[in-house]
This record gives C-alpha cells, sequence and structure tokens, in this order.
C-alpha cells in the first residue's frame, strides 16, 4: 500500500483514512489537509506517510488508553514527518517543543540515594531502554538483511563484554521452547508480537529470524535484540537496591555503545529528539525505570492516582504494559521519556517509590497520610 | 503492502543470501518453490503498481505452515504480478493445480444448462447446497496492496451494480462499518458474512489493513444470493440454500455472475481474466474458476470407512468441517465440494459435485443397511 504508485491518482480525500471511531494521539492530530501535504513524500529508504499511521488506523484505540498511533521506519521519518510528528510528540509528551532540547545524562554517580528502597516492598527494580543502530531502518519497515545485520553486529558487540556482564546470545530460532518459557517467567525474555499494535506496523515480519536475547551468566543484564526496536537494554535484579540496578545499566551501556562506535555504526540520536527509537512514546531517553512493590493498602486509597500523577509516575500489573495487578503488586515506574535525564527519572522513581512505602507503612498503622502529600513534580 | 520492507530502497544493498529469507522450518508451495538463486533473480523486480518479490512471498515467510497441511505460501498484489513473477508462480501454480503447465488452457463455461442433474440429492443427507467464487476487478490492484481510495473505488462500483440488479437478485448491501454487532452475529451465524480477519495467512499478506473501511456484503431479499465486497478477493458471489437441490444454486450463480459481469464492463472495469488462467484472483490456489462448489451432508457411517480419503480423491472432491476450511466435522455432517480450480470448468467441477455427493450418499444408505460398499468405489475422475 505504501509504494503504490497508483495511489496518488487518487484524491487526498479519497484516500484519506475514517478516523471518526478512532482514539489516538495519530487520529487526534492528522487533518485532511496534513495527509495531503504529506502523502507524496517519502524517506531516502522508501518510509511513506501510510507507512507511519498503518498501525493507529488499524487499531483505533481505547476510550481510556491513549496509544500513539504512528511509528517511525528510520531516523529520517521524524524530519520528513515533523508536520505529524511534532505536534504528536508534543501532545504526548507534556508540551515539548519542537525547539526544544533533550539532555542526556547517564553518570550514575548523578543519582543520590536509592540503595535502600526497603525489600519487603520493593521486590524487584529494573530499568530498561531502547537504542537504534545508525545505519539501519528501524524494526517496522527493516529489510532480513538489514535485520541479520544489526544482530550481527549486536552479537560482536556484547560478547565482548566481561566481569559483570559477560554473557551469551541466545537467537529465538534456535531456542527450545523449554527455554523459551523459562525466560518468559523470569521476565526475560519478549513476548512473541501477537499485539495488534505492533503486527500492524510490520514488526513482526520474518519472525523469528535475526530476533534473540542476550543476557549475562548472572542474569541481571539483558538485551533484547531486534524486538520493537533495535536494542533493548534492561538492568534489574531482585529487592530494592535501585542504585545497583543504575549503575549497571549505565556502565554496560556506555561500554555497548563504544564498541558499536568502534564499528562506525553509533547509536541515533540528536539534541532535539534524544535517543531516537521505533515509537514516538521511547524519545528521549527510552527509559522506563520501575519496581515491582507492594502497595494493597495504598493502592486502594482514593488518593492514588493522584499521587502517582504528582509523582510524575505511572503504574502497570505485573505483566508489564496493560496488565493487571496481582495481590496489591504494582509495577511502577517513570511516566516521562522526553524532556528529563536518565538521571532524572530514575531519581524520581526512587524518591517517589520511597514515598510510597512510606505511606504505605503508614496506612498499615491506620495512621493518616494528609501530611505526606507531594507537591507536583 | 504496507509493510515498508517492499520498498525498502536499501535492501538491494545486501547480498541475496542476507535477504533470503530462511525457509527451513517451512511446509508450503512457495518455499519448496523459491530458491536463493530465483530470489537473486527476481528480487528486484516490481509490477507497474509497485508490487515486489518480497510482497508476493511475505505471507509464506511469515506462516511456516503444517506438516500435514500446504498451504500457498503467496499472493498476487494485482493483475501483472502472476506475469512478472511468473518464474516464481508458474511452477508453484503447477504444484498446486495437478500439474498445470505455463502453455495450458483454461476453459470457463458458465452455461448452467450444461449440468445434468442436480436436482434431485436426497434432502434427508444433503443439508445445504452452496457454490461461491471471486472475481477481480480490472484496473484495481488486489486487497494485499490496494490503496483506501482503490478500496473504496471498487465498493463504489460493487454497490452500484449490485443495487441495480432484481428479480430473485434484489437486494441490499451492508456495510461493514455501519453494520452492528447484532446484524454481524446473525449473518455470521447463517454462514453469510465473512470473518474478521484473524488468520495470520490473510493478515500478514496485509489483506487486513484499513478494516473496515470499504468492507461490505450484499445479499437479495430472499438470502440466497451473496456478495462479499473487499475480502480476500475484490467480490466473492455466493449463492446457496438449505437442501439438496445444487441446479438451482448453481442456475442462480451463472445468471447473477453474469448479470453482475455486464455491469461492470459497462462502466469500463470489466473482471480480470485471460485464457491461460481464467479468472485471476488473490491467492494462486483460486485461479481458474476460482469456483467451490460444495455441500453439507450427513455421512456419518461413510466418513469412518477406512476407504473414505481414498473414496474423496477419486472423485475429485475434498472434505472440510462445517465452519468452512480449517474446522472440525461436527456430527458426521461435512462440508464436501470439489478440489480443481484450474484446468476444467465450472461446469465441470459442480458436475464432479452432483455426481460425487449422489454416489457418496447411495454408500451411505448402503452402510447404513450393513451392506458393503466395494463394488461402488469408483474409478479416478
Amino acid at each position: 500500500n505504501t509504494h503504490h504508485t497508483m495511489k496518488l491518482k487518487y484524491d487526498s480525500d479519497q484516500e484519506y483514512p475514517d478516523l471518526s471511531k478512532h482514539n489516538n494521539h495519530m487520529a487526534k492530530i492528522l487533518t485532511p489537509a496534513m495527509y495531503e501535504n504529506l502523502r507524496s513524500k517519502e524517506t531516502p529508504s522508501g518510509f511513506t506517510l501510510d507507512d507511519v499511521i498503518q498501525t493507529g488506523i488499524d487499531n483505533p484505540g481505547h476510550p481510556f488508553i491513549m496509544t500513539v498511533g504512528c511509528v517511525a521506519g528510520d531516523e529520517e521519518a521524524y524530519e520528513v514527518f515533523k508536520e505529524l510528528l511534532d505536534p504528536v510528540i508534543e501532545d504526548r509528551h507534556g508540551g515539548y517543543k519542537p525547539s526544544d532540547k533533550h539532555k542526556t545524562d547517564i553518570n550514575p554517580d548523578n543519582l543520590k540515594g536509592g540503595d535502600d528502597l526497603d525489600s519487603d516492598y520493593v521486590l524487584s527494580s529494573r530499568v530498561r531502554t531502547g537504542r537504534s543502530v545508525r545505519g539501519f531502518c528501524l524494526p517496522p519497515h527493516c529489510s532480513r538483511g538489514e535485520r541479520r545485520a544489526v544482530e550481527q553486529l549486536s552479537i560482536e558487540a556484547l560478547d565482548s563484554l566481561s566481569g559483570d556482564l559477560q554473557g551469551k546470545y541466545y537467537a529465538l530460532k534456535n531456542m527450545s521452547d523449554a527455554e523459551q518459557q523459562q525466560l518468559i517467567d523470569d521476565h526475560f525474555l519478549f513476548d512473541k508480537p501477537v499485539s495488534p499494535l505492533l503486527l500492524a506496523s510490520g514488526m513482526g515480519r520474518d519472525w523469528p529470524d535475526a530476533r534473540g536475547i542476550w543476557h549475562n551468566d548472572n542474569k541481571t543484564f539483558l538485551v533484547w535484540v531486534n524486538e520493537e526496536d533495535h536494542l533493548r537494554v534492561i538492568s534489574m535484579q531482585k529487592g530494592g537496591n535501585t542504585k545497583e540496578v543504575f549503575n549497571r545499566f549505565c556502565t554496560g551501556l556506555t561500554k555497548i555503545e563504544t564498541l558499536f562506535k568502534e564499528r562506525k555504526h553509533g547509536f541515533m540520536w540528536n539534541e532535539h529528539l534524544g535517543y531516537v527509537l521505533t515509537c514516538p512514546s521511547n524519545l528521549g531517553t527510552g527509559l522506563r525505570a520501575g519496581v515491582h512493590v507492594k502497595l494493597p493498602n495504598l493502592s486502594k486509597n482514593a488518593k492514588f492516582e493522584d499521587i502517582l500523577k504528582k509523582l510524575r509516575l505511572q503504574k502497570r500489573g505485573t505483566g508489564g504494559v496493560d496488565t493487571a495487578a496481582v495481590g496489591g503488586v504494582f509495577d511502577i515506574s517513570n511516566a516521562d521519556r522526553l524532556g528529563f535525564s536518565e538521571v532524572e527519572l530514575v531519581q524520581m522513581v526512587v524518591d517517589g517509590v520511597r514515598l510510597m512505602v512510606e505511606m504505605e507503612k503508614k496506612l498499615e498503622k491506620g495512621e493518616s497520610i494528609d501530611n505526606v502529600m507531594p507537591a507536583q513534580k | 503492502m504496507p509493510f515498508g520492507n517492499t520498498h525498502n530502497n536499501f535492501k538491494l544493498n545486501y547480498k541475496v543470501e542476507d535477504e533470503f529469507p530462511d525457509l527451513s522450518k517451512h511446509n508450503n508451495h512457495m518455499a519448496k518453490v523459491l530458491t536463493k538463486e530465483l530470489y537473486g533473480k527476481i528480487r528486484d523486480r516490481q509490477t507497474p503498481s509497485g508490487y515486489t518479490l518480497d510482497d508476493v512471498i511475505q505471507t509464506g515467510v511469515d506462516n511456516p505452515g503444517h506438516p500435514f497441511i500446504m498451504t500457498v505460501g503467496c499472493v498476487a498484489g494485482d493483475e501483472e504480478s502472476y506475469e512478472v513473477f511468473k518464474d516464481l508462480l508458474d511452477p508453484i501454480i503447477s504444484d498446486r493445480h495437478g500439474g498445470y503447465k505455463p502453455t495450458d488452457k483454461h476453459v470457463t463455461d458458465l452455461n448452467f444448462e450444461n449440468l445434468k442433474g442436480g436436482d434431485d440429492l436426497d434432502p434427508a443427507y444433503v443439508l445445504s447446497s452452496r457454490v461461491r467464487t471471486g472475481r477481480s476487478i480490472k484496473g484495481f490492484t488486489l486487497p494485499p496492496h490496494n490503496s483506501r481510495g482503490e478500496r473504496r473505488g471498487i465498493e463504489k462500483l460493487s454497490v452500484e451494480a449490485l443495487t441495480s440488479l432484481d428479480g430473485e437478485f434484489k437486494g441490499k448491501y451492508y456495510p461493514l462499518k455501519s453494520m452492528t454487532d447484532a446484524e454481524q452475529d446473525q449473518l455470521i451465524n447463517d454462514h453469510f458474512l465473512f470473518d474478521k480477519p484473524v488468520s495470520p495467512l490473510l493478515t500478514c499478506a496485509g489483506m487486513a489493513r484499513d478494516w473496515p473501511d470499504g468492507r461490505g456484503i450484499m445479499h437479495n431479499d430472499n438470502k440466497t444470493f451473496l456478495v462479499w465486497v473487499n475480502e480476500e478477493d475484490h467480490l466473492r458471489v455466493i449463492s446457496m440454500q438449505q437442501g439438496g437441490n445444487m441446479r438451482e444454486v448453481f442456475k442462480r450463480f451463472c445468471v447473477g455472475l453474469k448479470k453482475i459481469e455486464e455491469i461492470f464492463k459497462k462502466h469500463g472495469h470489466g473482471f480480470m481474466w485471460n485464457e491461460h488462467l481464467g479468472y485471476i484472483l488473490t491467492c494462486p490456489s483460486n485461479l481458474g474458476t476460482g469456483l467451490r462448489g460444495g455441500v453439507h451432508v450427513k455421512l456419518p457411517k461413510l466418513s469412518v470407512h477406512a476407504k473414505f480419503d481414498e473414496i474423496l480423491s477419486r472423485l475429485r472432491l475434498q472434505k472440510r468441517g462445517t465452519g468452512g476450511v480449517d474446522t472440525a466435522s461436527v456430527g458426521g455432517v461435512f462440508d464436501i465440494s470439489n478440489a480443481d480450480r484450474l484446468g476444467s470448468s465450472e461446469v465441470a467441477q459442480v458436475q464432479l459435485v452432483v455426481d460425487g455427493v449422489k454416489l457418496m450418499v447411495e454408500m451411505e444408505k448402503k452402510l447404513e443397511k450393513g451392506e458393503a460398499i466395494d463394488s461402488m468405489i469408483p474409478a479416478q475422475k
């Protein structure tokens, strides 16, 4: 459909998608005039407007959950289709303007505290981000050759890690079902793509070719290759020592980036959007830092949502996005991605979770939490 | 195709072996035929509308298949695909359609009077009869590839054509996007409506894009003649009714199809057809007549007989469950239809169904009486 040479013979009106039942960022922003303006453009690799928006057309969304409804197929998409993507970015990232600059800070020494969250409540800690490898198209658009090249480069880079980060790569296509299930149960592995959000944007193509997971021997540092982004980098461990998790995260990321740069394929980054990723929601830091934390009392408190909002945090169930909480255990993480640095976002999680655990303890004792309500961060 | 892989301008910078798909776990017609050499030879071609080899094969790459069920694993995006990618599609067509050669000619016969009998299948056994086919409209690309503008153009033409029919064909068009859930469920239960696409065979080929935009169903007031618009083909035309009068079903089918074709021709958009492949459809398995003529028939005893599959094979028939392709039979009731599509005419294929089902019902009756059926086993048709 995207490289359909005949569609331009139809008027813009005839090609314009029906978004009347849709609720996602793309549907909010796209207009017939904008569609007309952009529909004949393409990036150097051939990604078109219809490519960008197909997932948002095919997935109308949900009255309560605002999905993004568009993806990038390469680094240039954010430039060629800025007329659409800038407003989407602004809407999604709290008013971030086309002229704004994003700061990157992955110096773990700048994080204050974070090594003392109560492990009776904070069951595990995790920090993840994504990285795109320059010189290759992104998962909605990459060819098999490109995807395999990304995999090959990743294996070379990761195999050269040592010490605490020493590990091994497991290609998805050679993994046994048992290995795979174990990794899923350990919260290590990415899902086979069933989400129509991913499938409609072409990210399931050729599965499981060139997809895999690398992890260190300790299973505290993991890299997913060729899922929704070229790389997803994850540091995690049981308990509440988020500082240690973040240390490992920053150290590992910096080492990996050095290795990729040496091979002339550094990470996609610019001073406006920070790290460039497939989904506009992950621009900037691409960072989601979170904990699994027991908050059975606080989560039932009338002010729970408001507290999260003020702390700039969001909740998910323990299965990840779009799952439900089990046994009062929530996944609490930073809501922001763009416009704040990595250190700032992890600081919000550390400080916010510490406060919420204190609140939980108060509620357990039957005490009020009114006097410890936070201001808007 | 929406998945920009196909028009990824950089992929030709990669060597053939780096781009060639891994088909080592695959069992479908495309995987059997496509070699690295062939891929290298045709990977930079495209049809005038921009359809590429990767478009053709993506569904077969993404759906490795099943050890017992041989799927086709490729689709056409337009009429020209069958020419531009003939190096791949001709061998697949040959493999799928019993050795049909690139030089063979296909005979079209939609003259219902040429059918012998078919009005006397025993309704105590034959519960319902149905004939369906597909049609593609010249001047538009096919469902894996068409744009929204094209799809809507097809819908508009179809609505004009279909709502102008009269007599027993008089009916109404229901666009999918305006249908209530209740209407939709009713139509599904009546075996009238097509599924929302969940099959990865279809979704990986891009046929679900923009759903339900431009899709709908027309049926006559009697609910015996239906047309699906913009599902796996531009049009799917279906004639059906309860009981065993396949002759009447086929007559309605032929008459209705002819009327529709005339109207489309008047608008300058006849059906895609050529003398080698007959009617051109999205899936290579439906070339030729695109016709599946079948019945729901009670064969509880025959179906568990050791020779059932052999009998079907000789009669050039296939069995399915009553939910359609890839479903199981319920209560001994089977969907029995012609196995062939290309290389024999519509009349010939429906004749095979009529004659074959008549024979199988007689066999069922014999088995009910405890008699043997060995003397009735047919020769290979």
